[in-house]
């Protein structure tokens, strides 16, 4: 029903607007294995989108595609109303579209700071040559960012180990950094892959909050990943289930919830 | 105080000097290898090209004058025009950023994730053909570089050193020449820093040196990177060309200078730029300081070619990151 109509009020009061993301019919193959097969959804303005699914579902290539990490055979991605041409994972970048990795890929050797900073890249339109004489303009713009870069430490409650180099960090607040770096990009759309995986049930609530907020306070569109299903039945407004490569299920979570073919999936089915 | 006393802090002096020129090599080899893990073999090179496309331009050279002359019979050779100095840099400056986006366009383009040592061997290649084209452009005669830097003695500091010691000793003797050197190599490596500390540039250079992924993710651009990080190389490699071709002539051992390169950064390690400088320091020292104590008087002299290799020796056995290196660990 939800896709028929162009916005909507949720239950907790916030609009969602119309489709902001589109993927069409996109299948993904490494050699002979497929990884994604001719799976299309949609991803509206202002929501939070889940991805679910069993391991080795393809939900990970999922949001590299979205990314432009992987380029799908086949399919069409649409973004804001425009055919997305195959394009380079740091152009996709600059799109608006930032995103945080499974596996944590932050720049070790720099502080927090620097890699909150790092985020801006994409919004510092200065030269090389303004840049390195620090004149005016590029001074200018280094501080307006740094405000903005502030903004997002003091948000995520990090301004604590703002100095600290991001290698001596433990596993939890590695997360959150990386959180601050994709959200100091202000992207239209932020992806997370498995934000909460490998933290305790304090750190997951911590995350979820600051999850809730990004999309409440920024306006931020958001499509994650992850495997804590009272997770993401909270937090997010629609589901894609996938399995295989395919998608077995679409909607609100409750339906999700009810879908046979997803408890089949996570339950397994008896064959006889 | 006794004259060996002083003449011993003469030696250290002047190889602290030797030591600039080659931290100033090292450099170049820092830069590239932090940010994109190779192990660039023709930085030496760059530093022949550089010096010799300064000098071919300050003299109005005319390029490949040699096949020009070969293939049509000609007998061309000059412009008959002299370049100043300050514009001839600007230009060689210019050169050595077109080599860098040729060197990314049609090198590294084309092997991007292949193997380390494929880079390296990619890197050779390029040593190779760089040195041939260096000759073929400007020919392979031995020019003096003179871009009106001072050389020779300081006679200001002999004058007013030479109270220090007794009858024989008549002051310090400090190459002008070397005293340049480091002042250039100061502002060179804190022009460095400032700009990879605090420009966005120098910001997205540290975040591709630690994490391709990471860096792709935030929208910086591998290529636009590696371009800049192979000019910024090959502008020091001009400077350490600038500096080795003032005082030795422009030739091609000048490329061999790479080679007294690789001790420095087994001293200081390949990524770090503190350690480029600190290693050569004491490479310079060390080479000049072993040959006065023990290596003129015992070993029948000649020590300083091997002695910067056998340090490099020992610190590979027993810490092989260098002072300064990422440590190495072992994950299990």
């Amino acid at each position: 029903m939800k896709d028929t109509i162009d916005s909507y009020v949720t239950a907790d009061g916030r609009t969602i607007g119309g489709v902001m993301m589109e993927m069409k019919n996109i299948t993904l193959r490494f050699g002979g294995v497929v990884a994604i097969k001719d799976i299309s959804f949609d991803i509206r303005e202002g929501e939070i989108r889940a991805i679910i699914g069993p391991n080795g579902a393809g939900k990970s290539s999922m949001l590299n595609v979205i990314s432009g990490f992987y380029h799908p055979q086949e399919g069409e991605v649409w973004f804001r109303g425009e055919r997305r041409p195959t394009m380079k994972p740091h152009n996709v970048a600059r799109q608006g579209i930032a995103r945080t990795f499974q596996n944590i890929a932050l720049f070790n050797g720099m502080s927090v700071l620097d890699n909150v900073m790092t985020g801006r890249l994409t919004q510092m339109k200065t030269g090389i040559i303004a840049q390195s004489l620090w004149y005016g303009r590029a001074q200018k713009e280094e501080f307006q960012n740094r405000e903005i870069v502030e903004k997002i430490i003091d948000f995520l409650e990090i301004q604590h180990i703002r100095k600290t180099p991001v290698g001596r960090l433990p596993y939890g607040l590695k997360k959150r950094v990386e959180l601050a770096r994709a959200l100091a990009a202000e992207p239209k759309l932020l992806l997370l892959d498995e934000p909460m995986a490998g933290m305790n049930v304090e750190e997951k609530e911590d995350m979820s909050r600051f999850i809730l907020d990004a999309n409440d306070e920024f306006g931020t569109t958001i499509a994650l990943i992850e495997h804590d299903m009272g997770v993401v039945m909270d937090l997010s407004d629609r589901v894609v289930v996938m399995d295989y490569g395919k998608k077995i299920g679409d909607g609100t979570p409750e339906e999700v919830r009810n879908n046979q073919a997803v408890i089949d999936a996570y339950l397994g089915v008896a064959h006889d | 105080m006794p004259d060996q006393f002083l003449f011993a802090i003469e030696v250290m002096i002047n190889g602290l000097m030797a030591g600039v020129l080659y931290a100033l090599v090292a450099l170049g080899f820092v830069l590239i290898f932090k940010s994109s893990g190779i192990f660039n073999y023709a930085q030496g090179v760059f530093a022949l090209f550089a010096a010799l496309t300064l000098v071919g331009l300050q003299e109005g050279q005319i390029p490949f004058s040699h096949l020009i002359n070969a293939i049509f019979g000609t007998h061309i050779h000059h412009f008959g025009w002299h370049i100043h100095s300050v514009i001839a840099i600007a230009m060689t400056v210019a050169v050595m950023v077109l080599l860098a986006i040729l060197v990314e366009r049609y090198i590294l383009r084309h092997l991007v994730n292949q193997p380390d040592i494929i880079l390296f061997m990619a890197t050779i290649g390029l040593a190779y053909f760089m040195e041939g084209f260096g000759d073929l452009m400007w020919g392979s005669e031995i020019k003096t570089l003179d871009i009106g830097l001072p050389q020779g003695g300081s006679f200001w500091i002999e004058e007013n050193t030479a109270w220090l010691g007794g009858e024989n000793f008549y002051g310090f003797f400090i190459d002008r020449l070397d005293i340049v050197a480091a002042i250039v190599a100061a502002i060179l490596v804190l022009a460095l820093t400032l700009f990879s500390q605090y420009t966005k540039q120098g910001r997205a250079l540290r975040a591709v040196a630690d994490d391709h992924q990471a860096a792709l993710s935030v929208g910086i651009s591998l290529r636009y990177i590696w371009v800049l990080v192979w000019a910024i190389a090959g502008i020091v490699a001009l400077v350490a060309g600038i500096m080795w071709g003032s005082k030795s002539g422009v030739q091609f051992s000048l490329s061999l200078i790479a080679l007294k390169a690789l001790p420095v950064l087994m001293l200081g390690g390949f990524t770090s730029i503190p350690g480029a400088i600190v290693g050569g320091l004491i490479i310079g020292v060390g080479e000049k300081l072993f040959e006065f104590t023990i290596g003129a008087p015992f070993l029948g002299g000649a020590t300083e070619n091997w002695f910067a290799y056998v340090l490099a020796l020992l610190f590979l056995v027993f810490r092989p990151q260098g002072l300064f290196g990422d440590k190495i660990i072992e994950r299990v």
